[in-house]
């Protein structure tokens, strides 16, 4: 009974989200009181829980839900647990959801795009609860990809400026990358238990060990993959820069989300799956050895900030680095306490943060003590050195790039003869000659055929990296991105048995939204004349719904869990062998890059200084 | 072409470009000015034709807006034809009646700005915006920061490049990545030298500057003003436009170095067009004409009904004898409703208007303060200092704001403590918000209990060449000035209560546009105390005596602060009261309280959150609330809404409704009848009361670029500025949540004296009679004798007959008002 009632936490902001989307935009007092009453419901439900879930001596729960798709060796299920982390987390969220929600019901009052705004919050709160309650990666997942794209359109709130919408833009890149972490764990762990492993197993000691024992080395990969998407998530370096970038919404949504929740999520995600890895001493090291770099980074580069929300920003993953340490030393309860306190903290300061004008210029007015030419301790060369160094926050933002973007930037850049005529004549041809190569596989000599997959993930994957880098024809780089993912169908198919309804199941939501996607180019095309991929242009000022349809189907053919796509993906991961790592990566780099091709499109094409002057219109630097 | 015209000189385009750039101060000291005031020297819609076409600004409102109006009723159609018949004449006057109401024009904008320069990304595929814009911003925030981090930027004695070769020549990592750029820096390039390695060719230089300084008017226009103001950064730090423009250059050059080497071709080599004169004159253009026309339409819309509000008033002539009370209160057009609701519920009283510096220009230094504070307006620069006397004082501290919550050892203890204060904190103040060290309070500014030093002692004794407090003459001099122009002179009643303003807010960067411009974005209580103390100095009042200012002495001036987002007001030096005024200012207070609860219950019915339905109590109770609210954006709407402002006695206005839309100057015509002292207020209200109102204006017509922008995402920058996210451009302007119930009017001027003298007065000072004679704001003389309006046009006085309008008589101004929350039809009162 008791692990039936998780369920309350999930539908209770679902409902409350579908409701808030077909309130009309004009009705701002009915918006603000279905976000506050489900907030608030969730917090009061929430508490009378947990003092009964205490009292009744607080034992882990776990619900196993729904099977979504089963087959011989496979299941995809929704499943969900509570222990005392989950009760923490989902506290915190609620507690000050509910706070900002009546917050923002005032603060938002006849702003633009109020309706926008309640119902991503409430998009995210959903998210932020399905991931935090989850009982399997599965799940997690599910909950992890609506976290991301609410962060997307939250950053982006002004859409009509660059600066929101290229930083929205990055920071959805990173949190994609971050994916490539959860997807490859996702995989090697099927590979290690042999099932969809749920989160309350892996308490199980010996069953842990036993695995373990035997593959070390998958463990440590596991543990590594995870630690990876933590660190995204919670900013930890090399990751910090995007976090003080996303601080472009309207400031209650920067202090709650990138301030507390969204920031402090890696730090669950290294709780949640503690008893997989508190067992590899490397693997503690290596988090603390993060943590403790993060700390010290990042508390240097705070001290030089001279804008309020960035400094907090950079404050806060400081103490995020020192909480990644409490966990690797085993603190777990300390860890959580410093979790709570933290988001509370960086909350507040966000949300008072204009105040700090009148507060501390009154103070430097009664207090000011003009600067003394002190001899520091420190050789002035060095501080000066380190001064600089902070500034340009230890060139983190160089190291994405050099590392990240670059790359795929230059691989796709040698595909710049693409145009659409060529692209669907090198698409058919080579298919057809890959589908005749499947036709004839068994006349083909195995040491050929064992590399077949791998070559065909890696067409696909650099027709993902042109998508992600085509700046003219939005029509190429949607076609690239819709056919990779045949690519990766004949990969599979090449590798192992799959059964056609597996294929179909992963085929079918792309073909849908890819077809749908197409036509909404070719109708944006009739009405826009020329659409470009060189700048932003922004076409949701006079197309807002036709941009909101494009988005579902840019998120539809990138595998965002709104098609069977998303179950699909998962389902041919299982059917990549433990060996075959790198084809495990080429496919998941390119589920994580079409994710940010495809929006890409949508950002460029539809977020923006629009492209027609006939109204006020912001600088480039705004 | 004339080419001459585009010779490079460096001083003259960086002299030209500090002209355009934005002028605002850093925020502590924000003064409202008029946004396009470097165009003022044009005739107003040429200036609007010409601003968006070199910069691309917006300066009207969309066509489809005044057409809407039109259908809605907001304009009047008949005035409309009427303006484009006295403009176009009874030939064209169905062609262009079709053009203002259904021609379709290309309502796109193409700047000139920004052409040149966007060659980089045309002809060398290279972003510099992106690639200079995030280090230059936040080498000049750190730089110029007032107090936000905690390791401040190394600054060097000799100012801005100073500084950064220091670091440059004494540290490990430099700004700049390439060696040409720091060789130079080193060897301290002249521009004209940079531009050289850059552009290539002097004819294009100026439009080069002009395009980068313009990619970021907001950094830019901060460095211009900083140059030419120092004193506004209590942490004093030298800086030069020249210096930013020297230092982005270098960047720029850095940026393309490290892309292509040092072997790139310069500007010139891609450059097809011939270089342009930014500011050469505009072609005519049909479309700005049809806007002027509308304009002009919208704007006489509103002031035929005012005007003829004011024309049709009957005079109620009060007996001099019993006035309870005089007040006087600053011509803010937010006290303008205050006064009207103090005079219906007491007729007797009598009410002046005047700049609430009081005419007393001053620095003031409150106890503890390590610097003075100008309370004055912002171009007066005063020679006089006024001290508070020691006191003990409490400053309450807040520890959230507190630099070490941001290091990693005590952060690690606060978050872990004050941490969950902080969620407490939250939960009180959204459900229950009440004041806190945070909140910027009018009433903080003046304890009741100070005392200063106003009266000087030793004329010798300087304090940084200051003089401490004013000589009886000086003072003399001062009470007799603002008693003359505002016209009492005589029939002083027993309390003449001085009652200055200001605001309260909490999270609120813009604090300062909420109090009293005439002092500086300061509230005035000090300001009031001072001439309460002159005017009750019984040698002052003989000096005046013989001036012929007989003041009984039984009559007392009584300083007070009306603080206008919470309708409070706070009476300083009450003990100093005689028995007989103690006893009558126990009543008249009475009339104080009630009068604000009134105007609070007035003043809510913009608030959309706010049911001005409810009982006068609760609705104060929730005014009160908002003005310390974290999460309330509009603790009040200051200024929006202006659009005129009188000149003359009370009873020229008293019984109109006006809506708060208007500024009020008393002055008395017969007091004056050359025309001096008015002269003395329209060199004031015009600046004033015309930079309020035309920076409202453009705020509003172009909230992107030269508004702030929603106020909601702001970043506060160093202290100094507001930005969006982290590293964007600051942005100066007014946030849309102050302009959005804004209706974009100029300022209409109503002077009561005759139109020869009225004329003689605004001809007084050139700068002042730009404002008239370039149509930055309408004047209207009113007759005081026949009530004849005479409207000034192209430098003449022509008699205005008020379109008809059906003006309507109310019984109760604030029941009439609470009917709608949008602008009301001006009407009379019973």
């Amino acid at each position: 009974m008791t692990n039936e009632f998780l369920l309350v936490f999930i539908i209770i902001p679902i409902v409350g989200f579908l409701i808030s989307f077909f309130i009309p935009e004009k009705k701002e007092s009915w918006l603000s009181w279905t976000a506050f009453t489900t907030v608030f419901a969730q917090l009061l439900v929430l508490c009378v829980f947990i003092f009964y879930w205490i009292f009744n001596g607080s034992k882990d729960l776990n619900l196993f839900e729904v099977s979504l798709v089963k087959t011989n060796d496979y299941d995809f299920f929704i499943d969900f647990y509570f222990d005392k982390v989950t009760a923490v987390y989902l506290f915190i969220g609620a507690l000050l959801t509910s706070m900002i929600t009546t917050y923002s019901r005032y603060y938002l009052h006849r702003e633009k795009g109020y309706k926008r705004f309640f119902i991503t919050v409430l998009f995210f709160f959903f998210g932020y609860n399905l991931a935090i309650l989850s009982g399997n990666f599965e799940t997690l997942f599910i909950g992890w990809e609506i976290i991301g794209i609410s962060s997307f359109l939250l950053i982006g709130f002004y859409r009509e400026r660059y600066l929101p919408v290229k930083n929205a833009f990055r920071v959805f890149s990173i949190y994609r990358i971050g994916d490539v972490g959860i997807i490859l764990a996702m995989w090697a762990s099927h590979h290690l238990f042999h099932e969809n492993i749920t989160f309350i197993r892996l308490h199980n000691y010996e069953l842990v060990n036993e695995h373990l024992q035997n593959h070390t080395l998958i463990g440590s990969f596991i543990a590594l993959c995870l630690a990876c998407a933590a660190a995204v998530k919670s900013a930890q370096v090399p990751f910090s820069s995007w976090l003080p970038r996303a601080m472009e919404g309207p400031t209650p949504s920067s202090a709650i989300f990138y301030g507390s929740l969204s920031v402090h999520l890696g730090a669950f995600l290294m709780l949640r799956t503690m008893p997989f890895w508190e067992h590899q001493t490397s693997m503690r090291i290596a988090i603390g050895v993060m943590g403790l770099t993060t700390s010290i980074v990042t508390t240097l580069i705070a001290r030089v900030q001279s804008s309020v929300k960035s400094q907090i920003a950079y404050s806060s993953i400081s103490q995020i680095g020192l909480i990644f340490i409490e966990i690797a030393l085993g603190f777990e309860t300390l860890a959580l306490f410093h979790i709570a306190g933290n988001a509370f903290l960086r909350t507040y300061q966000l949300l008072v943060s204009p105040s700090v004008v009148s507060y501390l210029i009154r103070e430097q007015f009664y207090n000011f003590v003009p600067k003394q030419i002190r001899k520091s301790i420190i050789p002035k060369k060095l501080e000066n050195a380190l001064y600089v160094l902070s500034l340009n926050e230890f060139h983190l933002e160089k190291i994405i790039r050099i590392f990240l973007w670059n790359p795929l930037n230059t691989i796709g850049n040698k595909l710049n003869f693409l145009n659409l005529r060529k692209l669907f004549f090198l698409f058919l041809s080579t298919y057809l000659v890959g589908s005749i190569t499947l036709y004839f596989k068994n006349s083909i000599p195995s040491y050929v055929t064992n590399y077949l997959p791998e070559v065909f993930a890696t067409i696909g994957l650099v027709f993902v990296f042109k998508a992600f880098s085509e700046r003219k024809s939005p029509f190429v780089a949607w076609l690239l991105i819709v056919f990779n993912h045949f690519w990766i169908v004949l990969a599979i198919l090449f590798n192992e048995k799959v059964s056609y309804y597996e294929i179909s199941l992963y085929i079918i939501g792309i073909v849908i939204a890819g077809t749908i996607g197409y036509i909404a180019l070719l109708k944006l095309k009739t009405m826009e004349k020329r659409i470009l991929l060189s700048q932003h242009s922004g076409h949701v000022y006079e197309h807002p719904k036709f941009a909101f349809f494009f988005l579902l189907a840019a998120l539809g053919v990138t595998g965002f869990p709104i098609t069977s796509t998303f179950i699909g993906e998962d389902l041919l991961f299982s059917h990549i062998e433990s060996h075959q790592v790198v084809l495990a990566f080429l496919l998941a780099t390119s589920f994580v890059v079409s994710g940010i091709a495809g929006v890409r499109i949508y950002t460029r094409l539809f977020l923006g200084t629009h492209i027609k002057t006939y109204h006020e219109l912001p600088y480039k630097s705004s | 072409m004339n080419l001459t015209s585009l010779r490079f000189v460096e001083e003259a385009t960086l002299h030209k470009l500090s002209h355009f750039l934005p002028a605002q101060n850093p925020l502590k000291d924000f003064v409202h000015h008029n946004t396009l005031h470097a165009f003022q020297d044009k005739d107003f819609f040429t200036a609007l034709q010409e601003s968006s076409e070199i910069f691309g600004y917006k300066t009207f409102l969309p066509l489809s807006d005044f057409r809407n109006k039109l259908k809605n009723n907001q304009i009047n159609e008949a005035i409309l034809d009427k303006i484009i018949y006295q403009k176009k004449g009874e030939d064209n006057f169905s062609s262009w009646k079709e053009n203002v109401l259904h021609k379709n024009y290309d309502e796109a904008i193409y700047p000139k700005i920004g052409k040149l320069r966007s060659l980089w990304k045309e002809k060398y595929a290279i972003n510099l915006d992106k690639s200079t814009h995030g280090i230059l911003f936040r080498i000049l925030c750190s730089y110029l920061d007032q107090g936000i981090s905690v390791w401040a930027f190394p600054v060097h004695q000799d100012g801005f490049l100073a500084s950064i070769k220091e670091l440059d020549k004494n540290g490990v990592f430099s700004i700049f990545s390439t060696a040409r750029a720091k060789k130079l820096l080193k060897e301290d390039t002249s521009i004209y030298k940079l531009l050289q390695i850059l552009v290539g060719e002097g004819l294009y230089f100026e439009n080069y500057l002009f395009d980068q300084q313009f990619s970021h008017p907001g950094w830019s226009g901060m460095i211009a003003t900083l140059e030419s103001n120092p004193t506004s950064l209590l942490d004093a730090r030298k800086i030069t436009l020249k210096e930013l423009v020297t230092f982005e250059l270098l960047l720029e050059i850095d940026a393309l170095d490290k892309k292509f080497g040092e072997n790139w071709e310069p500007l010139i080599t891609k450059i097809t067009f011939e270089a342009e004169n930014l500011f050469s004159q505009s072609a005519y253009s049909e479309y700005f004409e049809v806007l002027s026309i509308w304009q002009e339409a919208f704007e006489w819309t509103f002031y035929n009904q005012a005007l003829t509000g004011l024309q049709h008033k009957t005079s109620v002539k009060a007996s001099e004898e019993n006035t309870k009370f005089q007040a006087f209160f600053c011509m803010d057009d937010r006290e303008c409703s205050f006064r009207r609701h103090i005079e219906a519920l007491e007729p007797s009283v009598k009410t002046f208007g005047v700049a609430a510096f009081f005419n007393f220009e001053f620095f003031y230094q409150p106890v503890n303060g390590k610097f003075f504070t100008k309370l004055c307006p912002a171009p007066v620069t005063p020679q006089f200092l006024i001290k508070e006397l020691p006191r003990k004082k409490k400053s309450p501290k807040d520890y959230h704001y507190h630099k070490k919550s941001h290091s990693l050892v005590f952060g690690w203890l606060i978050s872990q403590t004050l941490g969950y204060t902080s969620a407490f904190k939250l939960f009180l103040n959204i459900f229950k918000p009440s004041m806190s060290p945070a909140t910027s309070a009018s009433f903080k500014h003046l304890n009741k209990k100070s005392k200063l030093v106003i009266e000087n002692t030793n004329p010798e004794e300087k304090i940084d060449g200051l003089q401490v407090g004013f000589s009886i003459e000086e003072m003399a001099n001062r009470v007799e000035g603002i008693l003359k122009t505002i016209g009492l002179v005589e029939n002083f009643a027993p309390i003449v209560y001085v009652v200055g303003h200001g605001a309260t807010s909490v999270n609120n960067t813009h604090f300062a546009g909420y109090d009293c411009g005439a002092c500086s974005g300061r509230p005035s209580s000090v300001n009031a105390k001072v001439l309460s103390f002159a005017a009750n100095h019984v040698k002052v009042r003989e000096i005046l005596a013989e001036r012929g200012i007989v003041i009984p002495t039984d009559t007392q001036f009584l300083p007070a602060l009306h603080d206008t987002t919470r309708d409070e007001i706070v009476f300083y030096d009450e003990e100093l009261l005689s028995v007989v005024n103690t006893f009558s200012h126990k009543e008249n207070s009475k009339t104080f309280t009630n009068a604000l609860a009134n105007n609070a219950k007035e003043r809510s019915r913009r608030f959309d959150t706010i049911n001005s339905n409810e009982s006068i109590s609760k609705v104060h109770e929730k005014i009160k609330n908002r003005s310390v609210s974290l999460f309330e954006p509009r603790p009040e709407l200051n200024h929006a809404t202006n659009a005129m402002c009188i000149v003359g006695r009370r009873s020229v206005s008293d019984h109109v409704f006006l809506d708060r839309r208007s500024f009020m100057n008393s002055f008395d015509y017969e007091v004056d009848p050359k025309g001096d002292y008015l002269a003395g207020i329209l060199n004031a209200v015009a600046p004033v009361g015309g930079g309020i109102n035309l920076e409202y204006y453009f705020s509003r017509v172009d909230n992107h670029k030269l508004g702030a922008g929603s106020k909601l995402p702001h970043n506060v920058m160093g202290l100094i500025g507001v930005a969006n996210g982290i590293d964007g451009d600051l942005r100066p302007g007014l946030p849309s949540q102050m302009i959005e119930v804004h209706d974009p009017l100029r300022l209409l001027i109503v002077v009561e004296h005759f139109p020869e003298i009225v004329k003689y007065a605004i001809t007084k000072v050139p700068a002042t009679y730009e404002w008239f004679i370039n149509n930055w704001v309408n004047l209207v003389a009113l007759h005081p004798e026949t009530k004849t309006l005479y409207r000034f046009v192209n430098g003449e006085f022509e008699i205005y007959q008020p379109a008809s309008f059906n003006i309507q008589t109310i019984d109760n101004s604030l029941e009439y008002a609470i009917t709608s929350s949008e602008n009301l039809n001006i009407t009379l009162l019973k």
